[in-house]
């Protein structure tokens, strides 16, 4: 039996009737069309799906959309403001933090929580709070360069 | 991926969660990080999922009679950065912040775990150092086990139908006079312990005075070595006490570890963690 969901997706209300195991994913990818979170793994491990629930990422592919009712959702799609990058955006530019981009919604997601709980990171706990992403191309390097220089534009 | 279909309800209170689950039909879906994956790879199906997102009450951390009674629902991240946590019982604030990642650590939550009872799980190893228990409540009654009695087997615990696990209860180290550590082979991509060892020490004139070890990932379901425990008399029995961890232990086998291997990475594994836990010994 479908249910009615109400939650706010990057500042704005949506409801929908779902069925409870749709995932929340697909939720917001099907559904509501916020295609920047990533359909990687579908196992928990990759990260490309991750999106801040309540200020908290989580990997959205291991979470129903039934669960996200009443809460609050932020996908990268809800970062920049203005056309202004946020500062971890604009860092990922610069310090060629990509290469195919797929992992990177995830990545900077994930960078920001970082920032968020840790402002001035060393490399070694930069690596540690991405140990839930994967990246196929970079190397992780530039990444966690990219970190490093939003740390520091962000404390500045 | 997407799991079969299945009644979804979303209690608001604890009674009517009880309730919901007192025939024994329903599975708990707690952070979800177990259960999800389980009924994506369609390995488990439930008909009825009740979800305790929504009942008040079950997260918490607080500090009671001596003990640290921490509620089912409270999230690993939430114990990885609990002031009270690293300051009464770091053995636990430790081995928290090893588990998953830190989008697993910000959902996962620590009922979920021990309920779940994976035998590669960080929590089961730092619990049964902790002497920990775990508090079981139906709609009519309680009962409170400790870890080791409420553990059985690989993905079984002594939950009966209608049971949910409350929070679980764990010893307090005070003033710095208990050394600890939790040490793991993580396995490359899960994270899961390919084998964990979770150990707490203290000393008295140069012996070993006191000594918890719990082993994840080793065997079918985690254990307390208590033959390393009471092979440890003093610091320098470190390696011929931790040498006898796997001793009588049926070792898991998988892709990741063979038996052997896991029986020796263990053994390097406990030593590592006693020798740390001495040395940080106030």
């Amino acid at each position: 039996m479908k249910r009615r969901i109400t939650l706010k997706i990057n500042g704005k209300v949506y409801s929908h009737e779902v069925e409870p195991r749709m995932l929340l994913i697909h939720y917001l990818r099907e559904v509501v069309g916020f295609t920047g979170p990533h359909i990687g793994c579908e196992t928990s491990i990759c990260g490309a799906c991750t999106v801040a629930l309540d200020e908290k990422i989580v990997k959205s592919c291991t979470m129903l959309a039934v669960q996200a009712d009443g809460r609050e959702v932020l996908t990268i799609e809800g970062l920049a403001s203005n056309g202004t990058l946020h500062p971890v955006q604009e860092a990922f530019w610069n310090e060629h933090a990509l290469q195919c981009g797929f992992c990177t919604p995830g990545m900077i997601m994930a960078s920001k929580q970082l920032l968020e709980r840790n402002p001035r990171p060393t490399d070694e706990q930069i690596r540690h709070a991405l140990e839930g992403n994967l990246c196929r191309c970079t190397g992780y390097q530039h990444i966690v360069n990219a970190v490093r220089t939003a740390a520091s534009r962000m404390g500045a | 991926m997407i799991p079969q279909e299945f009644e979804y309800s979303a209690p608001t209170s604890l009674e009517e969660a009880l309730h919901l689950i007192s025939d024994g039909s329903a599975k708990v879906l707690a952070g979800g990080l177990s259960l999800i994956p389980l009924m994506k790879l369609r390995l488990a199906a439930p008909g009825h999922v009740v979800d305790l997102g929504r009942v008040p009450g079950l997260s918490y951390i607080r500090e009671e009679g001596g003990k640290l009674h921490i509620g089912a629902m409270t999230t690993h991240y939430q114990i990885e950065s609990s002031a009270l946590v690293h300051s009464r019982c770091p053995l636990l604030a430790e081995t928290a912040a090893h588990i998953g990642d830190v989008q697993v650590r910000n959902a996962g939550t620590i009922g979920g775990s021990v309920a779940h009872a994976d035998p590669a799980a960080d929590y089961p190893a730092a619990l049964l150092a902790l002497d920990a228990q775990v508090r079981l409540v139906t709609a009519s009654g309680e009962r409170t086990l400790p870890i080791q009695d409420f553990l059985v087997d690989t993905l079984t615990t002594a939950l009966e139908p209608g049971e949910l696990v409350a929070e679980v209860i764990v010893d307090v180290d005070v003033d710095g006079a208990t050394g600890f550590c939790y040490q793991k082979m993580a396995h490359a991509a899960s994270g899961f312990a390919i084998v964990g060892a979770a150990v707490r020490v203290r000393r008295s004139n140069g012996r070993v005075s006191f000594s918890r070890v719990g082993i994840t990932g080793l065997a079918p379901k985690a254990f307390r070595a208590t033959g390393v425990e009471s092979l440890l008399q003093t610091p320098d029995d470190v390696a011929s006490a931790a040498g006898a961890v796997a001793d009588g232990i049926e070792a898991n086998s998988d892709l990741a570890a063979s038996a052997e291997y896991r029986c020796q990475m263990a053994r390097v594994y406990t030593a590592r963690a006693l020798r740390q836990a001495l040395a940080r010994i106030a």
